[in-house]
């Protein structure tokens, strides 16, 4: 709110400018009654031959300056813009705003109350269920994971039936509504520059590539010291941590020697964003329900 | 007396230069757009930095150069004496494209404030500054020496120009240094949007608008070889243009956290700005009406026509486009690309070529430039080249509009951002066709232009003696 001295200030001078206007028009309809040069012109010249022609305003050029100015105060009588003077309709852009989602609201209950008394197999079972569920991943999910949920380097792949976190439909439902921060420290300082070589070997041959034996036995020694207390004892990892498992030929940061030597020196942080503040409940479950199909399909 | 021409040599020179590079770095982040591969992964060259250097580059360099440039020519013709203080019109020149230079390395380096338009750091800020008070004594110091009484109303133009750029560019860019490329702007909030859309619109309408008028209000009735349709019409819509063009900035804030009644004040004004924007079409078009079986044999006329029908167009479009309803749809999209183009692309780039067109062979004692036929092949390709880019501006941004605003009862988008994206591909592919046209000609109005100034020595020009006005004077 403006106090009353920008209030009138604003006021006053909105409304002078256009008043100011359509006195210039008036006035200038005076100055045309004045007789100008028998040729039509003002009788000035510059650079030799440039001259003017005193013709009178066009007509409808003046009809559209004054409808216009007519438009303005019409309008601000209506609409909010004299000040603190809401103007006679009332609108406002969040009343128009709030009106818009009290409808959309509406509309989205009679969409969404079906689909709260159903378990997740019915939701899957269900194709309108689905086809919700794929327009909120495409709407929210594909950025990160990909249209098709495939993912991409640093973002998991949701097809696979594979599970960082856990596969069943609570689990899932949790990781989308809560988030979920996947944090491997960096080991390099503790393994040393030969320990993590070494470790590396033994990672590779965890996942079945080829490695030197000799380090591949030295790292083991290491592995279940450092490591094993989130990857566990034999690599398979741990859903309750996030701790994937090291033994299957499934990466999320790059399975090249280079790319598991990087993950160890540095340590690698994934960061799953909540959702429970962005999307509502009713859409969460379709969501999770949605997800659980890629995987399955 | 002789009239001091070097200065507006050099400027027309650059102008062309500019208008290339300018255009050139316009191309490549259209490219970009369709192939972003192609910055290639170096960080100067990514779409965000160049997209500064392009609009700086076209309205600072090119348009800068020629309003410059042909306001020195223009302020000395219609007021008959040599331009003011001769040192000081050549530190405006060296002065200028300094500015530009430092735009070129710093945009690229991502030093900015942040601000469209005003995106030069506080150091290049002080030095626009110097350049424009230099300017400001140079046109007006001419002005008070003339040795006619009335003001032609080119300078007119050119006088509010220069005033309200001076105004514009410092209140926007108030702002605390922190080091030598970093600075933090005095405004917050809604206060800081406020400020820089009353300095991003005031641009166009000072910088791109009345500038440009100002080389219209000389160069079409110089060419056309006739008299201006009417005085009395230019009085009324040279007040009316600068008084309402100030009020228009907010419609660029339309729904965001700008007070309603700023957003309705900016609407309302900006639909006033209707018929000043059009008063300064329907005197050039009528200055030309009379003249048109010369159209037959003069391309630079041709310009200058479809220079004015792209700025009926354009002034008709803004307005608008300022209406909240239709701005809803247009906001954010490449419709305001397209709106943008057809006034810097229609109405700035075709009204600076007609203008230079008419001045280059006269800075030689000539009529004509080296090949007018030439000039008749730049302006087909550049007018194909327009009309290419702006349709498919519109058909994008009409249709981006739609499929972001459309949503499922579910309460999902339906269409993803990417979809968006994809189907606005091929129109991205024909708006860089049109720009590679519009460069395409710009390389042969430098051949003509080389040739034209490179036929001999320049000569000097003695003063027009006034004419006498009779009982007018």
């Amino acid at each position: 709110m403006l106090n009353s001295f920008w209030n009138w200030f604003v006021i006053i001078i909105t409304v002078g400018s256009i008043l100011a206007c359509w006195w210039l028009l008036h006035w200038t309809k005076g100055v045309s009654d004045r007789s100008p040069d028998d040729d039509g012109s003002t009788g000035h010249i510059w650079d030799e031959d440039i001259r003017e022609l005193n013709t009178p305003l066009p007509r409808w050029w003046l009809h559209l300056f004054n409808i216009t100015i007519v438009f303005a105060l019409v309008y601000l009588v209506i609409f909010p813009g004299l000040g603190n003077f809401a103007g006679i309709s009332g609108w406002s852009q969040i009343g128009q705003y709030d009106a818009e989602v009290a409808r959309a609201t509406e509309a989205q209950e009679s969409v969404f109350g079906r689909f709260r008394e159903m378990d997740p197999d019915a939701l899957m079972a269900d194709s309108e269920a689905m086809e919700i569920g794929g327009r909120l991943f495409g709407n929210n999910c594909a950025m990160c994971h990909g249209s098709d949920g495939r993912g991409a380097k640093s973002f998991p792949n949701l097809t696979d039936g594979n599970w960082l976190w856990g596969g069943s439909y609570d689990q899932v439902l949790t990781s989308i509504t809560k988030g979920r921060i996947g944090a491997m420290p960096p080991m390099g300082a503790a393994l040393g520059e030969d320990g993590t070589r070494e470790v590396v070997a033994y990672v590779q041959q965890l996942s079945g590539q080829k490695a030197d034996p000799d380090m591949a036995a030295a790292g083991q020694a290491r592995f279940q010291t450092v490591c094993m207390a989130c990857h566990g004892m034999d690599g398979t990892g741990n859903q309750a941590l996030g701790a994937p498992n090291l033994t299957d030929d499934i990466w999320l940061y790059g399975g090249s020697p280079a790319d598991i030597e990087a993950t160890i020196n540095n340590g690698r942080n994934g960061n799953m964003p909540a959702h429970e503040n962005l999307l509502h409940e009713d859409r969460l479950r379709l969501l999770a329900a949605y997800v659980m199909g890629l995987s399955e399909s | 007396m002789t009239y001091n021409d070097k200065v507006v040599r050099q400027f027309v020179v650059m102008t062309v230069i500019w208008g290339i590079v300018g255009m050139l770095v316009g191309v490549i982040i259209a490219a970009q757009l369709w192939l972003p591969v192609l910055n290639f992964d170096i960080p100067w060259l990514t779409y965000g930095r160049l997209r500064p250097l392009h609009t700086n580059a076209v309205i600072f360099a090119f348009g800068g150069s020629a309003l410059i440039g042909t306001s020195f020519y223009v302020v000395q013709r219609t007021c008959h004496v040599r331009l003011y203080a001769g040192g000081l019109a050549s530190f405006v020149f060296w002065g200028w494209q300094l500015v530009i230079l430092a735009a070129a390395i710093s945009l690229p380096m991502g030093w900015t404030q942040g601000k469209e338009y005003a995106e030069l750091e506080w150091p290049i800020d002080i030095l626009i500054t110097a350049v424009w008070v230099a300017y400001a004594v140079v046109f007006f110091g001419t002005v008070i020496k003339r040795r006619v009484s009335h003001i032609y109303v080119a300078n007119w133009f050119y006088a509010a120009f220069i005033i309200t750029i001076a105004l514009l560019h410092i209140v926007n860019n108030l702002a605390l240094p922190v080091t030598a490329t970093k600075s933090y702007e005095v405004y917050t909030g809604a206060v800081d949007a406020m400020v820089q859309w009353w300095y991003g619109h005031n641009a166009v309408g000072f910088f791109l608008t009345a500038g440009f008028l100002a080389m219209m209000y000389y160069f079409v009735p110089k060419q056309a070889e006739g008299p201006v349709y009417s005085y009395r019409l230019s009085i009324v819509h040279f007040w009316a243009l600068i008084a309402i063009y100030m009020w228009a900035g907010p419609h660029h804030l339309h729904y965001t956290a700008l007070p309603d009644w700023v957003q309705s004040l900016g609407m309302v004004f900006s639909l006033i700005l209707l018929a000043p924007s059009w008063g300064g079409m329907i005197n050039g078009v009528m200055t030309l009406s009379g003249h048109w079986h010369k159209l037959r044999t003069d391309p630079v006329l041709k310009f200058m026509i479809v220079a004015l029908s792209f700025y009926g167009m354009s002034t008709f479009e803004g307005p608008m486009m300022s209406i909240k309803t239709v701005n809803a749809l247009s906001h954010y999209t490449d419709w305001t690309i397209g709106h943008v183009h057809s006034g810097a692309l229609g109405w700035v780039a075709m009204m600076t070529i007609g203008s230079l067109y008419s001045l280059t062979p006269r800075l030689m004692g000539k009529k004509v430039m080296y090949s007018v036929k030439a000039v008749d092949t730049h302006f087909w390709i550049a007018t194909i080249g327009i009309v290419l880019y702006i349709a498919s501006r519109w058909i994008a941004g009409v249709m981006q509009g739609l499929m972001w605003r459309a949503f499922n009862d579910d309460g999902t988008l339906t269409y993803t951002f990417i979809e968006t994206i994809a189907a606005t591909k091929p129109y991205y592919i024909i708006r860089l066709l049109g720009g590679t046209l519009f460069l395409a000609g710009m390389f042969i109005m430098a051949w003509n232009t080389f040739k034209t100034l490179g036929q001999a020595k320049a000569p000097e020009f003695k003063a027009a003696e006034p004419a006498d006005w009779g009982e007018h004077a």
